[in-house]
């Protein structure tokens, strides 16, 4: 067996093991981390199919960015199991039989007789310099432009639409409101003046003989 | 070399296995190092603190207290490790070992030298931004399996600050992609060859200063320490760890530390390349300085600047990090994106000399 197929198989159990804990563990946050491991074998599986970018902005994106905003909430949410937990035995009956239909119709659609590696054409490998960065980039920006820049624009919606839903316009005599913008250009002579006087004001012949002096 | 003692360990063992071996091998020679430095890291920062405040630092062990990091390291490895009753001891124990291995991972790809790259992939720069992106793991487990009020709010703050810091530091390598032409690291490096004005700092100066800074609020440095705040939350997600779990996140920061300056040398500074390529006499006059240690006296320079940063800057506000973070330098990446796009597009010398985007 070849190291390659070894790493497959790790990073696949890996992969089975980890889903299987997202939903059978008993602590949201486990469950979450289950589900971070989950999708770190999987980009390991990808790095494995020659996809180096896919597997490498799996981990940056959901890895790096979403799950551990994910994490954040579920820290924050202070859970109580024990109603989430109830009536588990009233719905099983109901989830088996979802899950039974579920596998029906996917091995209806998946077909058992085309699975086997003789009913799929090998992968053409490619050449150790050619970059899987510049072929997906090529294709983004020629054939999927449309589609690439559209999901892009979708996704600048939501985001400004997010933003819109958790704005909050705060009064600006609230206490607590503060204008950085202003406190950034505030000068030392807006807020303090200085005022000039003799050093000597008590004593006449003092001051007589500094206006002299001028 | 390592042809050599592959094709030498491959009499003994099988092929694969001398594969595996050699990369052993290969990543003992960069951890050793690294972890040594990390120890006279604390060192030289205690010792440069100390006299920017007309202190000595450290001087009882050893010469002049060379052996300090050495005696703290013991010190630490003999402490007992302490696990809180309330705590979930599952994931405190493995919060460390989150934080370390990223830290530890990323370098893989950090070559030290041309060729000198335990692994030379074309995706370098994305595997390093991707990699060093799971070590705030570390630091939010830490936190919330402490099970304290103060672990938990470092926490919270610290994943926050590295998340936003993320984007500007990701925009800034777009730049440096987009010159380059490449995401490999040694490309990057022979994309700046030419002497010192020819180093991607000139033509990306706002991204090299933006890079840094986030570099420092990445590494949770002083002046962005707040996920410490010693005065504030005691010292924030590590308050309940001891003894070694402690040395760990230790350990990973400083290791981040000196990733940043060696990612800012390579990607700014021209990296092994001599500053004096292209000058006449110096050239000849310094080309007997190998690579390597023109990278070690940039990334000197580099850690240096983060210790000048910590004896120098107090400590910023929170909201304060934040608005800098996304109202200055995000848009400022993204207005220089913009800027070598057009620049690379209508061929304009420094942001189009060699091949960049075509």
């Amino acid at each position: 067996m070849g190291i390659e197929k070894l790493l497959f198989y790790v990073f696949a159990a890996t992969a089975v093991l980890a889903s299987l804990g997202v939903i059978g563990s008993r602590n949201p946050v486990r469950a979450a981390l289950f589900l971070v491991l989950a999708f770190v074998s999987t980009a390991g599986i990808w790095l494995l199919m020659q996809a180096e970018f896919l597997g490498i902005v799996l981990i940056l994106v959901y890895v790096g960015a979403v799950m551990v905003l994910f994490l954040f909430v579920i820290m924050m949410l202070d859970i109580n199991l024990t109603p989430l937990r109830e009536g588990f035995t009233r719905y099983l009956p109901l989830g088996v039989a979802v899950g039974v239909v579920v596998l029906a119709e996917m091995s209806l659609v998946l077909n058992p007789q085309f699975f086997g590696l003789e009913h799929f054409p090998s992968p053409i490998a490619l050449a150790a310099g050619d970059s899987n960065t510049k072929m997906l980039g090529q294709l983004l920006f020629t054939e999927y432009l449309y589609a690439f820049e559209l999901a892009a624009v979708l996704l600048l919606l939501a985001i400004v639409a997010a933003i819109v839903l958790t704005l909050r316009r705060r009064n600006r005599h609230e206490a607590l409101y503060q204008d950085i913008g202003a406190q950034v250009r505030v000068q030392a002579s807006d807020r303090l003046t200085m005022v000039k006087m003799p050093a000597v004001v008590a004593v006449k012949e003092a001051k007589e003989k500094e206006s002299g002096d001028e | 070399m390592f042809d050599r003692l592959q094709t030498l360990l491959a009499q003994w063992v099988h092929a694969d296995v001398a594969t595996v071996l050699v990369i052993l091998v290969q990543a003992m020679m960069v951890i050793v190092p690294l972890l040594l430095a990390v120890a006279y890291l604390t060192y030289a920062e205690r010792k440069v603190i100390g006299y920017m405040q007309v202190r000595l630092g450290p001087n009882r062990v050893g010469y002049a207290g060379l052996l300090q990091p050495i005696a703290d390291a013991l010190k630490l490895v003999m402490k007992e490790v302490i696990i809180p009753s309330q705590s979930n001891v599952y994931l405190f124990l493995i919060a460390p070992v989150l934080a370390i291995a990223p830290a530890i991972a990323v370098w893989a790809v950090v070559p030290f030298d041309d060729g000198m790259v335990i692994a030379d992939i074309n995706a370098g720069l994305l595997y390093i931004l991707a990699i060093s992106s799971i070590g705030v793991y570390g630091i939010v487990i830490a936190g919330w399996a402490s099970n304290s009020k103060y672990a938990f709010l470092g926490a919270l703050r610290s994943s926050a600050q590295k998340v936003s810091y993320e984007i500007a530091m990701g925009f800034a390598l777009v730049t440096v992609i987009m010159t380059a032409g490449s995401m490999n690291l040694t490309d990057i490096v022979m994309g700046q060859q030419g002497g010192m004005l020819s180093w991607y700092w000139i033509p990306l100066l706002p991204m090299f200063v933006v890079y840094f800074i986030s570099g420092v609020a990445e590494t949770n440095r002083a002046p962005f320490d707040v996920a410490e705040g010693e005065s504030e939350i005691v010292a924030g997600f590590h308050v309940d760890y001891s003894g070694m779990t402690f040395a760990v996140f230790f350990l990973a920061e400083y290791a981040m530390m000196i990733l940043i300056s060696f990612l800012t040398a390579i990607m700014f500074m021209g990296g092994w390349l001599s500053p004096f390529e292209g000058i006449p006499g110096l050239e000849t006059l310094f080309s007997f300085v190998p690579g390597l240690a023109w990278l070690a006296l940039k990334v000197f320079i580099l850690l240096f600047v983060f210790l000048w940063f910590r004896a120098t800057f107090p400590r910023y506000r929170y909201d304060q990090i934040m608005r800098l973070g996304w109202k200055i330098l995000i848009p400022l990446t993204i207005l220089w994106v913009f800027v070598v796009g057009s620049m690379a597009y209508f061929k304009v010398a420094p942001w189009f000399v060699h091949g960049g985007i075509a």
